[in-house]
């Protein structure tokens, strides 16, 4: 099995490489970078491109590691007990299988999402070292242990919220993906929209390049923006000549909504133009 | 194999283990990378390098390292025709050139190719080939670095080698940058979760167990919500010297406002003496003896002062050493009992430490403060936070 990138993602040849060192090797593959650079997409797209299911585990901050393998469901079972239902005899009846679970016993290859680990508590990451180590786990309530069949492919992102404990990076590949540079996002916009004017593509990532370079904002408009952007701008049959005044600094250009999210960067912005406008 | 270049990382203090070097290793022999030297670049970064505060260190160590090698040692040589050409032409006299035309290029291959192999034996410390400061004049030392050159125009820009050579993740590392967010992700080391105050969750755990105990009859448990209860008490020095450090003071305010909620703040100028303020513009009629805020705040409260403790020795240590007004007692006295009141403190100096030995009142404030002074850099932050949780 090897990860080539997609008709719909753009991965770049470092991403590439770990995502099939991450296969080969039957590792982990730890994906950080900025909001926005796809690093969600990456594990729905390399379970695409390999043909194999894609489990996800989102995490929240109050996931516990223990959810991703089984729950233990004490108050379905507490319920029928009351009611005296025969399914309360056997406690296997009442064990919910988490993630891990699921993909360990599928018996071919399979993807496994673990979203934004960062959320989760500190020991989060310590609690899930042997079973993604040994891709196995222990049942204490039906005294059972589960063990991986084939071995999943597991990528884990994080947004840099906490930092993971070294024996957990240790055991997995490590990419960070970079912001694309001009080329590469002339090819994921090319990806996302085949058919765009060539001259509205090249105004607009000019117009978000340049958005990008605005000194103090607060949060820089990432690649996923940039798509919505030029999907409404598609969707408004807005002109190429539109982006393109005289004087690029002295407009705020159209649906710039999409681009700046913080009302900060916005005013910032503004502010910007109208001195621009002024100076002259 | 590697293991020189596993060790130069090491020495690089970069964070590498064992354990991940036996995984590059065993990447490279299920021919996870080609044979080129951007592939490895990549594979042994993937595998080593688990932080991109990391990369930038990781970029010039591969450079030093590999700089003038354009396979990876250990697998058999294939020097790209492509490479050489470019790397002759940069370095041929308008003479030699002339020459070239009439020998052809094969031949001078040769020649080359021969040179690069004597020059291994001679100056290759392992597994280096191509030694730095060789006196062959396709070495390195003396020479522009440009000219050995893996990649060059021909192999584009998208080469791993412009990614190290280029550093483009300088940025990333973490002893420069300090934004708003990551000094908010530093602090949030900090942290303490407590369940205090009215019980208002339904304690699921709890409750099971105590039906169960009741032999099935419910019995509902309640809890207080899980709150960050930690509290935090900020001196930020302010004017004079400061000034130069106003756009980091402001960043690190504002990260420490929107992430504690029990913070309370107040100015100082230069040293700490009888009182502090609030308000800079009503500093001299709105003043906050620091006997009433040592009382008030207990000393469950961390300290956090930042200054740059650049100042005279003698505002530290002199009675009626400040520069505002004359103070009884000496500034050293009122840090003193800053500490004894809150054991828990640190000092943030926004100054680089490498400056630190140099300046007096530095070292004097350091040694009250028991070595708990720290640079107002990400890595700095992270260290001052790890010891006021210890």
């Amino acid at each position: 099995m090897r990860f080539e990138g997609t008709d719909t993602y753009v991965a770049t040849p470092d991403l590439m490489l770990a995502v099939n060192a991450a296969i080969t090797l039957q590792r982990p593959l730890l994906i950080k970078g900025e909001p926005g650079t796809g690093k969600t997409m990456l594990a729905e797209e390399v379970a695409g491109a390999l043909g194999v299911p894609l489990l996800q585990w989102h995490i929240k901050s109050t996931t516990k590691a223990q959810q991703g393998l089984y729950e233990y469901d004490a108050v379905s079972r507490l319920r029928d007990s009351q009611l005296g239902d025969e399914k309360v005899k056997d406690i296997s009846n009442y064990i919910v299988k988490g993630v891990l679970w699921q993909a360990f016993e599928q018996g071919k290859p399979s993807v496994i999402l673990i979203d934004e680990v960062d959320k989760a508590d500190i020991e989060f990451p310590n609690d899930l070292l042997r079973e993604l180590d040994r891709m196995e786990f222990h049942v204490y309530e039906t005294r059972e242990t589960v063990r991986a069949v084939v071995r999943p492919i597991v990528i884990i992102t994080s947004n840099n919220e906490k930092e993971l404990p070294d024996a957990f990076l240790r055991r997995c590949f490590f990419h960070y993906i970079k912001f694309p540079d001009k080329d590469t996002m002339g090819r994921i916009v090319d990806v996302h929209f085949p058919n765009l004017k060539k001259d509205l593509l090249r105004e607009a990532m000019e117009v978000f390049f340049e958005l990008r370079e605005v000194p103090g904002m607060k949060k820089k408009p990432s690649t996923s923006e940039l798509i919505d952007w030029l999907k409404l701008l598609v969707a408004e049959d807005i002109p190429p000549e539109a982006l393109r005044s005289k004087d690029r600094k002295t407009v705020v250009p159209p649906l710039a909504g999409a681009l700046l999210k913080n009302e900060q960067d916005v005013h910032l912005f503004e502010r910007l133009v109208f001195m621009a406008k002024h100076n002259r | 194999m590697l293991i020189d270049f596993f060790l130069h990382l090491k020495a690089k203090k970069l964070p590498v283990s064992t354990r991940e070097f036996l995984t590059l290793l065993e990447a490279l022999k299920e021919h996870v990378a080609e044979n080129s030297i951007d592939d490895f670049y990549f594979l042994a970064r993937t595998c080593l390098v688990k932080d991109e505060t990391h990369y930038d260190k990781f970029d010039q160590a591969f450079g030093e390292y590999f700089k003038g090698v354009t396979q990876i040692p250990g697998l058999e040589a294939d020097i790209p025709e492509e490479w050489l050409k470019m790397m002759m032409k940069k370095h041929l006299t308008p003479e030699e050139k002339a020459k070239l035309e009439k020998l052809g290029w094969d031949k001078l291959m040769e020649e080359f190719k021969k040179r690069l192999a004597e020059q291994k034996e001679r100056h290759s410390g392992g597994s280096k080939w191509i030694g730095t400061g060789g006196s062959s004049p396709f070495g390195h030392g003396g020479y522009h670095p440009e000219g050995i050159r893996i990649g060059g125009e021909s192999a584009g820009n998208r080469t791993a080698i412009k990614v190290w050579e280029n550093r483009e993740y300088r940025n990333l590392d973490d002893t420069v940058e300090l934004g708003t967010r990551n000094i908010k992700i530093a602090l949030r080391r900090l942290r303490r979760f407590a369940r205090e105050g009215a019980e208002d969750e339904l304690d699921l755990d709890g409750t099971i167990a105590g039906t169960a105990r009741n032999a099935g009859w419910l019995d509902i448990k309640m809890r207080p919500e899980r709150h960050n209860k930690v509290k935090v008490l900020l001196f930020l020095d302010i004017g004079g010297s400061m000034d130069d450090h106003i756009k980091v003071c402001e960043e690190l305010f504002s990260a420490a406002k929107s992430e504690f909620k029990h913070l309370e703040y107040f100015y100082f100028h230069n040293c700490i003496y009888d009182y502090v303020w609030k308000d800079n513009r009503r500093r001299h009629g709105e003043r906050f003896p620091l006997w009433d805020v040592m009382h008030k705040y207990g000393e469950d409260y961390k300290v956090v002062v930042v200054g740059d403790a650049t100042m005279s020795p003698y505002e530290i240590l002199q009675p009626g050493g400040s520069v505002e007004y004359s103070n009884e007692e000496a500034g050293a006295v009122w840090l003193q009992r800053m500490l004894d009141t809150w054991p828990r403190a640190v000092w943030l100096n926004p100054e680089p430490e490498r400056l630190w030995d140099y300046r007096h009142s530095i070292e004097l404030i350091r040694s009250i403060f028991n070595s708990r002074m720290f640079p107002l850099t990400l890595a700095g932050l992270e260290r001052a936070m790890r010891e006021l949780n210890k």
